[in-house]
């Protein structure tokens, strides 16, 4: 093909993407950019004043945002932590011959397409409800005092939305990169001596390592971003319990109209983003290239 | 011997994987059981499982009393809308990629790959102002061309990923056999891009439907697809689960049924090709 | 059918030469065999001829004619891949038939083409089936079925028996031999297995390296090889090199004996010597004898000979095959 189709052609082909993308990108970071400088309130158009980087010191020293950043980290931790066991565990376990693998996988895969409106809303009115959901409902059949959920610990009840909406998408990835481990050298293992649980350690745990960290990358780019759970169940109440910093930028734009700061958030945000992908991404940004 | 221990695992498989696998459906099953009860049984204590009384009136309530239809459509127009679109972007950068590679087409990919990793909340405010100004704010426009930017890295990956397995040694043949360019692509290129091309658009489309950051912050609950309506349901008045639950259905069915049908899809494009 | 010729073809891949300066020419209804170890460059030439590489450098005669910038489409030859390359999404008919599709060729002409092609090849119950349901064989033959209908002026083979099983590979190898004498055609034909070669070519071309070590017929190159890296390459098992003292003794660098040229003797002989290994196979006996200041020195034997490990064996060569080599590995003598 390469001398049927001149570099011209393939340059041609290609700019739309990069043209877009590079809009796409750089035009709003750069408005955000000149928004976190000066001081743009959307109910008072008029006071437009270069505050340079006052917006920053105030996002920053505010104690809502130390909470947020923590809160996105345990949101994070949290559902990786569950996802990725989970996955592991759940992939090893389809991997195996049963009856109606076909079946189990469907039921397995399906909570990843929820919409994340109608999963967090299920889980807060049919489950976590204190009067009338069904964890309420268990802890009265076993004499314990029912919990509000969302009031008590909107956190981790958070952190079970999202995990359960994310684990078939490890499952899923964790069990294809297991599928594709040869059967040959499972079975030289076992001659070799090794027993089940060596072999795990030793074959399909290094097997399943680059996997594990595509997973891991993925799912954090995607996890920063929590947004729609938290707006339909806590709005990152109580207080700011359950206020992640997406959520922290958007009450700031769009509910305090205060742009500046919130464009300070949005950099500040966009910031750590790019640390941790730099990060993450040299660990596994070879392997993601075929 | 051992034929016998291995059934008698796979049983014992068989049956820890469906508890399992029942376990982590139960929300789901949960939903559409309660969609057919009434109010009064939606909430009863103790719960009842599958003996109700089931009725049909939710679903009537929800199809006559909101506008779920205009949601569902707006939902369709900007979930194809913006997969359609995206993937005249897509192809043709994909396509260069794969077949004209050069030194910097490794770098390209994997800009392409950070936009992506770009927090949505960090252009919020600008984007949020442009479509107010452009008078863009709750139109299906604004989130169609949204939703195409947001996703294009992930169509672009994938389609790059399919065309790079095509064999170029079939290429080649049909060059042999006195193909010219344009038959090239027509007869042969095509038909084996197929595939790789509906797949994409499946998955696309999926993550369309459920996106709920831009669908929920640049339309109002009264126009927005069905994500912004479902979201509408957050502040309950009365009991309702019965209609929350059967709203619900109706806005998830059709994308669980694709999603079963697109997990190969899901693997292969999130993973941007990583794993296959 | 057509000559091809070669004129001073070089070829580079982003600085790295890897062919230089070649020169080659072939003649009408040849089979010729470009054969050597990977890498050295004979699918590359292969490539080149079909237009699927440019030249760096050079010139390509087709009959005469300067085919040097022509596109594939143009030269009027034919491939057969090593992974035969048949289009997945088409029928065994459709893939046959689309060389004649793309010229231009009326649907009668084409399915009467196609059918006849079909008998030749023993195709015509898998004439609506798609490639994933044939098997090796009989996804080869279709990809020799489209490269026939064509009706190149030659026909390039690359390495198209290697996917095949052993049993396969030596029916295909007599069916493209008799394909040769029925078409008459000019082939040229890639491969890295030198018993491919020998059986198939009226003339082989060495490649090493990206230069030309010797062209000649099979039993040229057998009996004659122009420098070491032939005579090791041509022949199974692989010829015998003795350096040192004994090659001296011939005036040369290097001497080589084939083990086939070697009597071997229980009672007496020139080089005495411990057997370290023999090898049985019933027609043959294959024996590696540690000969001292020699080395280890392979020879066949009759195949009743009862020897074993650490047999004392006396090894005589016969002189009049013996090939003596300079310090730069070419041939000394005739």
């Amino acid at each position: 093909m390469a001398s049927t189709h001149n570099g011209a052609t393939a340059r041609l082909m290609l700019s739309p993407a990069v043209v877009l993308l590079l809009v796409w990108m750089a035009v709003p970071l750069a408005m955000t950019l000149w928004y976190s400088l000066h001081d743009y309130q959307l109910l008072m158009p008029r006071g437009n004043e270069f505050v340079g980087l006052e917006n920053y010191v105030y996002f920053l020293t505010d104690p809502a945002f130390f909470q947020s950043l923590a809160n996105t980290l345990a949101l994070v931790m949290g559902v990786l932590t569950i996802t990725v066991a989970g996955g592991i565990g759940l992939a090893l376990l389809l991997d195996r011959p049963m009856y109606g693998q076909g079946i189990v996988r469907v039921l397995v895969v399906s909570p990843f397409f929820v919409m994340p409106t109608v999963s967090a809303l299920v889980w807060k009115n049919m489950f976590m409800n204190p009067v009338n959901g069904l964890f309420a409902w268990l802890a009265q059949v076993f004499g314990m005092r029912a919990i509000d959920w969302l009031a008590e610990v909107p956190l981790l009840s958070l952190t079970i939305i999202v995990a359960w909406g994310w684990l078939p998408f490890a499952t899923l990835i964790l069990l294809t990169a297991l599928q594709s481990l040869d059967a040959e050298q499972q079975e030289a293992a076992k001659m070799d001596g090794a027993n089940s649980f060596a072999r795990f350690v030793h074959i399909t745990l290094p097997h399943l390592a680059r996997p594990i960290a595509v997973v891991i990358l993925i799912q954090t780019i995607f996890l920063l971003s929590v947004f729609a759970e938290i707006l339909v169940t806590t709005n990152g109440g109580p207080g700011n319990q359950s206020t992640n910093l997406a959520y922290l930028v958007y009450s700031q734009a769009l509910l305090r109209f205060d742009v500046g700061s919130a464009s300070a958030g949005g950099v500040v945000a966009v910031v750590l983003a790019n640390i941790l992908a730099i990060f993450l991404m040299r660990l596994v940004g070879k392997n993601l290239e075929s | 011997m051992a034929r016998a221990s291995a059934d008698r695992h796979k049983l014992l498989v068989t049956v820890v994987a469906w508890g399992v696998a029942l376990a982590i459906f139960f929300p789901i099953l949960w939903t559409v059981l309660t969609s057919f009860k009434t109010e009064a049984a939606a909430v009863a204590i103790p719960p009842q499982f599958l003996f109700f009384d089931w009725t049909t009136e939710n679903y009537a309530e929800v199809w006559a009393r909101t506008d779920y239809l205009h949601h569902f459509t707006n939902s369709v127009v900007i979930s194809l809308g913006s997969s359609l679109m995206g993937l005249l972007v897509a192809i043709p950068a994909a396509w260069a990629m794969a077949f004209s590679p050069t030194r910097r087409t490794r770098g390209v990919l994997m800009w392409m790959l950070s936009t992506k990793m770009l927090p949505a909340v960090g252009v919020l405010v600008p984007i949020y102002l442009l479509c107010k100004r452009a008078g863009l704010l709750d139109t299906r426009t604004a989130l169609v061309i949204v939703l195409m930017l947001s996703n294009l890295p992930i169509m672009v990956w994938m389609l790059f990923t399919y065309f790079k397995e095509i064999p170029r040694d079939i290429l080649e043949a049909a060059r042999m056999d006195g193909a010219t360019l344009r038959y090239e692509l027509l007869y042969i290129l095509a038909p084996m891009a197929l595939p790789g091309i509906a797949s994409t658009l499946l998955l696309n489309v999926i993550l369309a439907w459920n996106e709920s950051f831009w669908t929920l912050n640049l339309t109002a609950a009264s126009t927005g697809p069905l994500t912004a309506f479902i979201a509408s349901f957050s502040a309950p008045e009365g009991l309702f689960y019965a209609k929350l639950s059967a709203a619900s259905t109706l806005a998830i069915a059709p994308i669980v049924v694709l999603g079963w049908l697109s997990q190969k899809q899901l693997v292969r494009g999130l993973t941007f090709g990583a794993v296959k | 059918m057509a000559s091809i010729a070669l004129k001073n073809v070089s070829k580079s891949f982003g600085g790295r030469e890897v062919i230089s300066s070649l020169d080659l020419q072939i003649e009408r209804g040849e089979l010729v065999v470009f054969v050597g170890p990977s890498g050295c460059g004979k699918s590359t030439l292969l490539r080149l001829i079909a237009g699927l590489e440019e030249v760096s450098s050079g010139q390509l005669l087709i009959d005469g004619r300067d085919a040097t910038q022509l596109p594939p489409a143009w030269r009027g030859l034919s491939m057969v891949f090593q992974s035969y390359a048949l289009y997945p999404h088409m029928s065994v008919r459709d893939n046959i038939a689309f060389p004649l599709k793309m010229a231009g060729r009326d649907k009668e002409t084409i399915e009467r083409k196609v059918n006849e092609a079909a008998r030749v090849l023993n195709l015509q119950d898998y004439l609506d089936r798609k490639p994933r349901e044939l098997s090796g064989g009989q996804r080869q033959r279709v990809a020799i079925g489209r490269a026939i209908v064509r009706e190149p002026v030659a026909f390039l083979f690359d390495e198209p028996l290697s996917n095949l099983d052993a049993a396969l590979r030596v029916n295909m190898r007599m069916e493209i031999a008799a394909l040769h004498r029925q078409l008459g055609a000019t082939m040229i034909y890639v491969t890295h297995d030198q018993i491919e070669a020998m059986t198939l070519a009226d003339r082989i071309v060495v490649l090493n390296a990206g230069r030309v070590e010797q062209v000649g017929s099979p039993l040229e190159l057998y009996r004659r090889p122009a420098t070491l890296f032939v005579a090791g390459f041509i022949g199974s098992p692989r010829m015998n090199f003795i350096n040192g003292a004994e090659a001296s003794r011939h005036a040369a660098t290097t001497i080589g004996i084939r083990p086939e040229h070697l009597s071997v003797s229980t009672t007496a002989g020139r080089w005495q010597g411990k057997v370290s290994l023999a090898e049985h196979l019933g027609s043959d006996t294959f024996v590696h004898v540690e000969v001292a200041g020699l080395g280890a020195i392979a020879a066949r034997a009759a195949g009743g000979l009862d020897v074993r490990h650490g047999d004392t064996l006396w090894l005589t060569p016969d002189e009049s095959c013996l090939h003596r080599f300079d310090e730069q590995g070419r041939a000394i003598g005739a």
